[in-house]
Order: C-alpha cells, then structure tokens, then sequence
C-alpha cells in the first residue's frame, strides 16, 4: 500500500511546486513567482501539504496577495495545501532565474546587478543600462520606487526615465 | 494575518529567558513600528515625486520588520496576544521604544537626520543580532540587513546635501543635530532585558558597535560640513516606559481605529 501511495503523494508535491511557480506576481504580472525565485519548496506532513514561499521585502504588501494567490491556485487543483513563510535564508536578488532577468528587460525595468558585484552595488552607484536604449550612460534618481523593489533610473543618452529592479 | 498561512516555528534555545526576549523584542519592535508611523505621517507631503515614493517605501520597510518582531513576541508571550494587539492595544507607559523614534518630524532636516541615526545604527545592529544566533532574530535580523542599507544610503545622502547646502539648509540640519544628537545614546543603553540576552549569549551588546557608529556618523557629517558635537549626557527613559509629551499625541492617531472599531483587520 505504502508503494502505491508515496510516489503519489511525491507526484502531488512536485505539482504543487509547479502550480506555485507558475503563479503571477501581483505587482509585476509578466513575472511568474518561480521566475522572481521565491518558492522555496514544499514538504508532506501527515494531512497536508505545506508549500514555502519567502517574501521579498518584510514590507511588500504583496506578500500576502501572493500567498492567497498560491491558496487559491493549489485548491483549484485539488491540493490541500498550507502556505508557510521562510525568512532565513533570506531570498535575494541573485535568486531571479534567468528568464525572469530577460522578462523585467522586456518590460522596461532593467534587471538587478547580479553575482558578486551584488554587494557593492548596495553601497556604490552601480552601471544600470537603460532598458529602452541601452546606453550605460544613465543616473540614479532615488533608491526609492513605484515598489517596494524597485529604484528610479534616467537615461541621459534617450533621457527616459526608467525602473531598476534593486539588487539585495 | 492570514489564518491559513503560518510563520515558521523555530524553537528558541532552552536557556533564554522568554521574559527578556519578549521585552527585548518589544524593545525593537517599539523603534520600527514608531519610527515607521512618524515617516508614514510625511506620506503624500514630500517636496517631491521621487521624495514621497521613498519615505512611505522606509515606511513600509520599517513597519514590515515590525510585524515580523510583534508576531514573534507574541508567539514568545504565549498569553493569547497577536501582533495587532501588541502594536496596537497597550497604554503608553508599556511602549519601550527609544525616545529617537518619537521625536517629531519638525522639518525635513529632523526628519532625515532622525531617520539616519536611527538607520546607521540599525545597519550595524542587525549583522551582530544576526551573529549572537537566536534563530528566529537571526534571521528576522538577515531579511533587515539587506533593507537598512538602502535607509542609509538614501538619508546620508540628504544630510549632505541639506548640511551642505544653503545657508538655510544649514542652519537646520545643524539645529537637529544639536536637537536630536542628545537622544542617540539611548540606542547603547543595555537594560536589565538585554542585560540577561547579552549573559545568555543570544543577544550582542550595542556597546560593541558605539564607535564604528560614531565613525559612521562622522564620516558623512564630514561631507555635510556638520560636527560631531560632545553631548556630556543623554536623554532616555523610553526603555522603561518613560516618554515625551510628543508620544502621547503619536499614539493616539496610531492607534486611533483599533480604538474606534475594535478588531478590525485588513
């Protein structure tokens, strides 16, 4: 019996993962949440699923949109699932995919410095390329967005102004 | 919250005090929660765009660790209280935040220079809370670290510019600077609380980073043209309960709804 049941149960858990990161961010909608990297994984316990999700400020007041988006998403697959918040570790920027890098581009948001020029680019002005034009002739407005995770950008060469996902 | 989704437990070490944890978290939570609403009274009244989209984004940044501190205080305190009632349901003699964060926004330049003693702080805080290893701090501490360095960039910026810029802008960032410097030692102050985390190994000293902090201060008050002045004494009291005229009149707005429609949730 336990041989029929666990690969089932298995075969839930990777559909709810999957359910989970096809869901769209409710602030950037051409996003998906596996595209931003926040879902963390999901566990089987004795009655249910339990689904992690990291937010990506303390702040955003997405973050609870986002996990009653996920609810709704698993139930109306069928999943019973519990939505658990994981802070540590903390989710950073280096964790959107690549193709969620190539989606905020597309969008005209320029995406955030990655790898190990992530950390002093919290600290110095980083080169942000303009999204539109993409002249690295550009200026910091303010470090301060529309969103919680998102600074204003200028561009000097076509002297748009543009969003730039931060880097954290 | 929503009642579907719950935080991670995390047990916390057998050997911690829960009457010392619960009082240092209200500590902290006190300072963001009224930091947080003070920057929120400015909301829709910056000099500018890009000015009124970062004081309600520090706003949100501050309030948001707040949650996190009230909802673990609560778990702590295990007496049938949530975060919404410790935030919102205590008498004023029961917040013990610093008396930094109450001070009143005054102008902008109270408002920044407030706003980046507080940050600066914060900034050297968080890593060695992260450090001393309680897990749930710790890891509240990990998400704020990343959050408190934008506060600082952006309000070390202002003061340099209102420090050294017109005659006017001067004479008022130095006015808060001889104002608020006074209420700054209050944030090294280690009560009978932090007393016992700081024994039991699961909080750090604030002592420890006075004087990184003080390089930090004088680092950009260098660049705005400001001097460190040599306050002899500190005011404080905010720790035992102990507030200014000003915190009266800021409670009663914050706490205003839950007041006049009890349990009202989002």
């Amino acid at each position: 019996m336990n041989n029929q049941l666990q690969p089932d149960s298995e075969a839930r858990r990777l559909q709810a993962i999957e359910i989970a990161e096809q869901v769209p961010d409710p602030e950037l909608p051409f996003l998906t949440l596996g595209d931003l990297g926040i879902v963390r994984g999901a566990r089987i316990t004795k009655s249910q699923i339990v689904l992690s999700l990291s937010p990506t400020y303390s702040g955003c007041p997405a973050v609870q949109v986002i996990e009653e988006m996920v609810s709704a998403a698993l139930s109306g697959a069928g999943i019973d699932a519990q939505i658990e918040r994981v802070l540590s570790p903390p989710w950073c920027s280096d964790w959107i995919t690549e193709r969620g890098r190539e989606r905020l581009l597309a969008n005209g948001i320029a995406a955030p410095v990655s790898g190990s020029a992530a950390k002093p680019a919290l600290f110095e002005n980083v080169m942000v390329c303009c999204p539109a034009c993409k002249s690295d002739n550009t200026e910091l407005l303010s470090d301060f967005g529309s969103t919680p995770c998102k600074a204003q950008y200028r561009c000097l060469s076509c002297l748009e102004p543009f969003d730039y996902f931060k880097c954290v | 919250m929503n009642p579907s989704v719950t935080e991670k437990p995390v047990a916390h070490a057998a050997s911690t005090s829960s009457t010392a944890l619960f009082n240092v978290l209200l500590q902290i939570a006190d300072d963001h929660l009224i930091l947080g609403h003070r920057v929120s009274e400015l909301c829709g009244h910056a000099p500018m765009l890009e000015e009124d989209l970062s004081i309600p984004n520090m706003a949100l940044d501050l309030l948001g660790q707040a949650r996190l501190l009230y909802s673990y205080a609560a778990e702590v305190e295990n007496q049938g209280r949530d975060e919404d009632d410790l935030a919102y349901l205590r008498a004023d003699r029961e917040y013990l935040n610093c008396l930094l964060v109450e001070k009143p926004n005054a102008d902008f330049a109270h408002t920044m220079l407030k706003q980046f003693y507080f940050a600066s702080f914060m900034k050297l805080y968080w890593p060695e809370i992260q450090q001393a290893g309680e897990p749930r701090l710790s890891a509240i501490a990990a998400k704020a670290s990343q959050e408190i360095a934008y506060h600082v960039r952006h309000t070390s910026q202002w003061v340099i510019r209102l420090g050294d810029g017109t005659e006017e802008s001067a004479r008022r960032m130095a006015e808060a600077v001889g104002i608020l410097h006074p209420y700054t030692q209050e944030l090294f102050e280690v009560d009978e609380n932090r007393q016992t985390g700081i024994d039991q190994g699961w909080l750090a000293d604030p002592a420890s980073i006075k004087q990184p902090w003080l390089d930090a201060i004088t680092a950009v008050f260098k660049s705005a043209a400001l001097s460190v002045p040599d306050v002899p004494f500190g005011q404080s009291g905010g720790r035992q309960g102990m507030h200014t005229e000003d915190f009266g009149h800021l409670l009663t707005e914050l706490q205003y709804l839950q007041r006049a429609y009890p349990g009202s949730e989002w």
